[in-house]
């Protein structure tokens, strides 16, 4: 019982995580062909994201093997009733994954630009088909005692890609911001300019969703049964505001980091309102995935358990030793001398 | 077709597929490794220029390699939805803990590695491509582990339909799992070793950076006539291992129809499946059979015939894929051995035969390496967790047959350009040669 309470908490951990760092390389990466303006400074820009992005990565791959360790039977209806949007996901993830490794690896301006192309829309695809997915989560899929009663086209509800506009926002914000605080010159010039007027959109984006939530979803059903539980959304918005603050009076850092704060409490607001549910059904209540009817057994999320207190914090040190190795800021100079 | 037909031809496509990355990202980070190591510890340029020549190959390999894993993180959900709540319990630990105590330490370390020649001393670099190495490594072992519960599963109860993990330290300590890692481990090993001294051959036919070329060659002589020789060893134990715990492969990798006590080996066999026999049996050597499963010259070989139809896997693609293999990896060693001797006599460029045979033998290893894996998931048949669940019960229940044909379309297009994308690459750095 309580492991399975530990779990349903590191399972929505795992995907803020996620969220909050491949968000910022998804904006990067959108962003890196409008913001850049020669060559030099879209390798500058690649570079901000090169050293990380694999292992920012790896927070999917294991919120995905959580998924599957901790609640198979999750696993198993997430990924197959919402398999296109998965194909489509995973296709953005490879073409993306690529595109950053290979487009250095040759010359010429069409090879250059071919792979720009295929990361710019590859960033963008990914988040949206996320946001779709979860989006259609939060409002519960089509779940009946007997299976799955959804379609690919049902999903495109008008919240669903409500969600899927806040994720591309989002991250296009975060992406911004990271783009300013690790570059100098003319390209964090640009990227400051266009994440202060993003911040208005995501703004705006944010009080829709937020309103549309209680009208589409049972999201509120937690919170207004526990009002405490209020304090999360109100910081998310909060730390929205802080963005905005930190961002102008210069300090792009602090802007960055009220972002990443931003996005782990806006799933954290998710999260709390899913509870028990990983998956509500739209249907029948009673056929909703919950933390409690679909978990593992008790030694697999003991060991689980183990396996992630000892883990998960050191895998979180030695990424942030990383992230503070990489702390000083691109220039185009970097890039002239080679082999960063 | 059904959505389990189509369901495995796209499973086999992208398992196969990432794996012609896989043995080449586990064996070349070590080699690179150690060839950095030796330019920390010597200062000798020549080590530098040659890490960096097989670096970029090693990158470049790399990232298809990461980018086609995470598609098979996710097929058990989106195919085999079935089989997912079936083993979830067992079977999505090790892929959990792959994830969070390895592939974390490969993937941020080697982005460390690429972005800091310049900002850490040359022996911290080396050390941290030894932490890639590592980890790779770590990430097989926990890969191995999810399949050898497939193969030998330990450890567990089946309780509302489905099987629960009552004893980690089995699936931890499965036989069946380290055997097999060590011998993908092993062949891994060879495989790089082979590409290393194949590319090397090229350069070494075109007279171009000789020196660096015949060191480069030379490691990889000597890696691999010790990892192809400990292939015989490790392929024996994993010929055991299937001879204790999985006799339907056994019979059908051997194409043992009839059950036999002392059997025979025929070095020339040739299966008919149609007819529940073998069209030819000649160069028959007594006993090895027995031999070779069990150690045991006496031992009795089940055969096909006694085991129910329903639970025989196909005979042909286990058998010759078998054969091939265990050919091939004889092949390795004495072409490794070869190597051997010409490279530390130093008469390599005299004998320019064997440099040829060597350029073309880069393939033979990827042949065997899938050849492996095609008898280890093929022979399992009809089972996909052995003796407890089978393949044809484990698919998905809400995907249609359209979907997975549009997926497994998809993914043969961009596959397939990937491919292109990759041996473009490939070819490209393995005859780029810096100043």
């Amino acid at each position: 019982m309580t492991l399975q309470i530990v779990w349903f908490i590191l399972w929505g951990v795992l995907w803020a995580v996620y969220f909050t760092l491949d968000g910022f390389d998804f904006g990067a990466g959108m962003l890196r062909n409008f913001l850049a303006k020669d060559e030099t400074e879209r390798s500058v820009a690649l570079t901000a994201i090169g050293p990380v992005w694999d292992g920012n990565e790896v927070w999917l791959v294991t919120a995905g093997g959580a998924t599957f360790a901790a609640f198979p039977n999750v696993y198993a209806s997430m990924f197959s009733y919402l398999y296109l949007p998965m194909l489509l996901i995973l296709f953005s993830l490879i073409v993306r994954g690529v595109s950053i490794e290979f487009r250095s690896k040759s010359e010429g301006a069409r090879w250059h630009s071919f792979w720009d192309w295929a990361l710019a829309i590859s960033s963008f695809t990914a988040p949206l088909v996320l946001g779709l997915g979860f989006g259609n989560i939060f409002q519960g899929l089509p779940m009946a005692a007997d299976g799955y009663r959804g379609s690919f086209w049902g999903l495109f509800n008008a919240y669903g890609l409500l969600t899927a506009l806040l994720f591309v926002a989002l991250f296009l914000q975060h992406g911004a911001l990271w783009l300013e605080y690790r570059t100098g010159g003319s390209l964090a010039e640009r990227s400051r300019s266009l994440a202060s007027k993003l911040w208005y959109a995501v703004a705006a984006l944010t009080v829709v969703f937020l309103a549309a939530t209680a009208f589409a979803t049972k999201l509120y059903d937690n919170f207004l049964a526990s009002p405490l539980w209020l304090v999360v959304p109100v910081l998310a918005v909060a730390s929205l505001v802080g963005v905005r603050l930190f961002h102008a009076r210069s300090r792009a850092f602090a802007a960055f980091v009220a972002s990443c704060a931003t996005i782990l409490l806006v799933v954290a607001t998710a999260l709390v309102g899913l509870f028990p549910n990983l998956i509500p059904s739209s249907l029948d209540p009673a056929a909703s995935l919950t933390a409690f009817n679909s978990s593992s057994g008790p030694l697999t999320l003991k060991v689980m358990t183990v396996v992630a207190c000892i883990f998960v914090p050191i895998v979180i040190v030695y990424q942030f030793l990383v992230y503070r190795f990489f702390r000083a800021k691109l220039t185009r100079a970097d890039i002239a001398e080679g082999e960063y | 077709m059904s959505v389990e037909a189509l369901s495995r031809i796209q499973f086999a496509m992208v398992a196969i597929f990432h794996f012609l990355f896989v043995p080449l990202t586990l064996g070349l980070s070590a080699l690179v490794a150690y060839m950095e190591t030796r330019y920390a510890r010597t200062g000798d340029e020549i080590y530098l220029r040659m890490t960096k020549f097989w670096s970029k190959l090693f990158l470049v390999n790399f990232a298809v390699g990461v980018v086609t894993g995470i598609t098979l993180e996710f097929q058990f959900g989106m195919n085999w939805a079935e089989y997912s709540k079936f083993v979830g319990d067992i079977f999505g630990a090790p892929l959990a803990i792959e994830a969070t105590v390895a592939f974390f330490l490969e993937s941020t370390f080697i982005g460390l590695w690429m972005f800091s020649w310049k900002r850490v001393s040359k022996g911290v670099h080396a050390a941290i491509m030894w932490v890639v190495a590592f980890a790779s490594s770590l990430s097989a072992l926990w890969i191995l582990l999810a399949n050898g519960w497939m193969q030998h599963p330990e450890g567990y109860v089946i309780s509302g339909g489905r099987a629960q993990l009552v004893d980690f330290g089995a699936l931890l300590w499965n036989e069946y799992s380290w055997v097999k890692f060590f011998h993908t481990l092993m062949s891994a090993i060879t495989l790089s070793a082979f590409f290393v001294m194949g590319i090397s051959a090229v350069h070494l036919l075109k007279g171009r950076k000789s020196e660096m070329f015949k060191r480069s060659f030379r490691i990889g002589a000597t890696v691999g006539i010790v990892a192809s020789v400990l292939i015989v060893f490790s392929g024996d134990m994993s010929g055991r291992e299937v001879a204790d715990y999985q006799p339907t492969k056994l019979a059908a990798m051997e194409s043992v129809w009839h059950t036999q006590k002392a059997a025979p080996f025929y070095f020339l066999d040739v299966p008919e499946p149609k007819h529940e026999s073998n069209l030819v049996e000649a160069l028959e050597v007594p006993n090895l059979l027995s031999l070779l499963s069990y150690h045991d010259p006496n031992a009795t070989i089940k055969g096909l015939l006694d085991f129910p139809a329903d639970q025989r896997p196909p005979v042909a693609v286990s058998f010759w894929s078998f054969r091939l293999m265990v050919g091939l990896g004889m092949l390795f060693i004495l072409l490794a051995f070869l190597a051997l001797v010409f490279a530390w006599r130093d008469k390599l460029q005299k004998h320019r035969w064997f440099l040829w045979i060597m350029s073309f033998a880069i393939v033979l290893p990827y042949i065997a390496s899938e050849l492996g894996w095609l008898l280890a998931e093929i022979g399992r048949q009809p089972w996909i967790v052995y003796g407890l669940l089978r393949t044809s019960d484990a698919a998905s229940g809400a995907i249609s047959a359209g979907d997975v044909l549009a997926s497994l379309i998809a993914f043969v297009v961009l596959y397939g350009s990937l491919a292109v994308v990759d041996a473009f690459l490939l070819v490209k750095y393995a005859r780029k040669v810096e100043e």
